[in-house]
């Protein structure tokens, strides 16, 4: 038998959020939740399996082709699984003006790893603006901000949060 | 002067626990909303017109006049909708997001005068994916705001029922577009309609819909507690009150900051109060002064004042005040090269120019700044732009959205206005800053 999608606790979650969620738009417009739904889901499961987007389509009345649709047309949408820590690093102007790019060379080499390479442990990636360019360099670790940052920063994330 | 005499969007910032319901009724909260909710809807729209309220998300657009364009209830049946745009997507600008984070109720509170205005009985707040950290505290706040019986069935304990949703993006630059927005308010991929019609007509679930940014409508508390004449009257020509704008890149202090319409780019950059000038040995070389799609201004145009309009003989914008500074060390062409690939990985890829375009550009940017560029290259990329959006500008591109101009503009301002640098670039077969193309602060230490 293939595993179950999630745990029951997971169930339980999952039924509750998108309970709440279909709550906030009109009746005839279930399929108007479709990115918080997948929120709700990539929150639980890291990612967005494929059995849990049939599951989105179905409780949305909507299809896996839209799901799908969605899924891959925003950047912060798994459709593999990533690795435990996805670090993304602006590297737009306002942070390249302030280092940026060395801050990006500068973990590639101390995760041993190439941005824009899905590794296990890391998936290290370049962003656009993060919305924080007064306080740039940036970098967000699984969404959490992380501003104003030099090396010593670097290093003391790199002890912290990326262990 | 420039120093900013009264604050406004940003008075009660850290006073007390402001962003909290508590703290935020303590320094006279909600009682705005509750003096609206006394008046006739369309008299909200009159004072909002005749304050000079402009829009803070990029085109300036008059917000009373924009909200008469939603047709009447007896024209238009359908329910109405307010969508309250906190994308803030557009490199250079981080402002929306202070809001969110130091007064979310000033923004709840904006979003019930609006709404009661307008006849909305609900509200959509798309914040970007990005923003866990604020999104998390507009959140808190519309729970005590649900709770303490503000929204809901009774607004402020009155007969008109509204509610407050927020909603979260997830990583797509153009769903800051206003029909983009609205696309991904209805759960799909954000592709930008086609207008008309208009949001104000044929908006959110093909309802009436005005969408509005998170600063716009964080003005309103203000505009109704002083007045629509207090609020013209700091603002300067046809822009009524205050600006919030992010100061980026090569000078002394960094930061968002809230000036008045008057102030000039150049006091932003060198006043105590604000940028506090740039550092040592170097010079300004070029700001970008609206967002990364506004066209660049040299070191010679910097006396342009932040205000709507003034911007206009410059051909360019004031945008979403994203004040980005660029020192005489950095490479320009770099800088462009950072810009243009941006708007080829946002573009949406439904038209052709954009699709295309973009990329084609980021492409031969990248060659020039590589050293393998050829002067015919400087021609091409004029001819790109121009099959998107017409140099000089004049405010309407090829297009679908505006992401087509957004993209276009940077490059022809770069190549138009710093022509010599690229030209280095081709001749030298290199990049003349070699390993260090940004500037003063650009090493990572
Ligand atoms: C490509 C593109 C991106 C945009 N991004 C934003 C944004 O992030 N935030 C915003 O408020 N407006 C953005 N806008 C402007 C909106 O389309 C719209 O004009 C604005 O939200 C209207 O609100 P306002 O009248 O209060 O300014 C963008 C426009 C374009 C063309
Ligand atoms: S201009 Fe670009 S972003 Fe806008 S609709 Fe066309 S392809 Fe999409
Ligand atoms: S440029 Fe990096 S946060 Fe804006």
């Amino acid at each position: 038998m293939p595993e179950p999608l999630f745990t029951a606790d997971e169930q339980k979650k999952f039924d509750a959020g998108i309970a709440e969620l279909l709550s906030h738009y009109p009746s005839d417009r279930k399929s108007a939740a479709m990115l918080p739904a997948l929120r709700l889901l990539q929150s639980i499961k890291t990612w967005l399996p494929p059995e849990g987007m049939q599951l989105v389509a179905k409780h949305l009345e909507s299809t896996v082709e839209a799901a799908y649709e969605v899924a891959t047309f925003y950047v912060m949408f798994h459709t593999k699984k990533p690795g435990r820590y996805v670090v993304d690093v602006c590297t737009n102007l306002a942070c390249s003006l302030r280092g940026a790019e060395g801050m990006l060379r500068y973990l590639e080499e101390r995760l041993h790893t190439t941005a824009g390479e899905n590794g296990e442990k890391y998936f290290l990636r370049e962003t656009e603006c993060l919305a924080s360019c007064g306080t740039a360099p940036c970098l967000q670790i699984n969404e959490d901000h992380y501003e104003n940052l030099d090396k010593a920063k670097v290093d003391a994330l790199i002890a912290e949060k990326l262990k | 002067m420039s120093v900013l005499a009264e604050k406004v969007i940003t008075r009660d910032w850290f006073k007390g626990s402001n962003h909290t319901l508590e703290g935020y009724k303590k320094n006279g909260g909600y009682e705005q909303l509750k003096r609206a909710l006394t008046m006739q809807p369309a008299a909200i729209t009159d004072e909002v017109k005749k304050s000079g309220l402009r829009g803070r998300g990029g085109a300036g657009f008059p917000t009373g006049l924009k909200w008469s364009f939603v047709p009447s209830l007896e024209k238009n049946t359908k329910p109405r909708y307010l969508a309250i745009n906190a994308d803030e997507s557009e490199p250079g600008t981080a402002k929306d997001r202070f809001i969110l984070e130091n007064d979310p109720h000033l923004l709840l509170e904006g979003i019930g005068i609006a709404c009661y205005a307008l006849g909305a009985h609900a509200c959509y707040i798309y914040a970007r994916g990005e923003f866990k950290g604020p999104s998390a505290v507009l959140d808190a706040a519309i729970d005590e705001a649900n709770k303490a019986g503000i929204f809901g069935k009774k607004l402020m304990g009155t007969d008109y029922e509204l509610n407050v949703f927020q909603v979260r993006g997830a990583g797509a630059y153009i769903c800051g577009e206003e029909t983009a927005l609205l696309e991904s308010l209805e759960g799909k991929k954000g592709w930008p309609r086609l207008k008309p019609p208009f949001p104000a007509v044929v908006g959110l679930f093909g309802c009436p819909t005005v969408v509005n940014n998170v600063e716009t409508i964080a003005s309103l508390p203000r505009i109704f507690e002083k007045g629509a004449d207090w609020f013209m009257k700091l603002g300067t020509g046809k822009s009524g009150g205050t600006r919030l704008v992010t100061l980026s890149g090569s000078v002394n202090r960094p930061g968002t900051y809230e000036v008045g319409m008057d102030t000039s780019l150049r006091e932003l950059i060198y006043d105590p109060a604000y940028g506090q000038g740039m550092p040592e040995g170097v010079n300004v070389k070029a700001v970008i002064p609206g967002g990364s799609s506004a066209p660049v201004l040299t070191a010679e145009e910097m006396d342009v004042k932040l205000e709507f309009d003034a911007f206009k003989p410059l051909q360019s914008m004031a945008g979403s005040g994203g004040v980005m500074v660029m020192d005489d060390k950095t490479c320009i062409v770099r800088s462009l090269w950072r810009v243009a690939r941006f708007y080829a990985e946002e573009s949406c890829g439904q038209c052709t120019p954009c699709r295309e375009g973009q990329p084609w550009m980021a492409r031969i940017i990248r060659k020039i700044e590589e050293g393998r560029g050829e002067m015919s290259d400087l021609d091409t990329l004029m001819n790109v732009a121009s099959a998107i959006a017409p140099w000089p500008p004049i405010g309407l591109g090829n297009t679908i959205c505006a992401l087509g101009d957004a993209g276009a503009l940077p490059v022809q301002s770069f190549v138009t206005k710093f022509r010599k640098d690229f030209e280095e670039h081709i001749r030298l077969k290199r990049c003349p800053h070699g390993d260090q193309p940004w500037g003063h602060f650009g090493d990572f230490k």
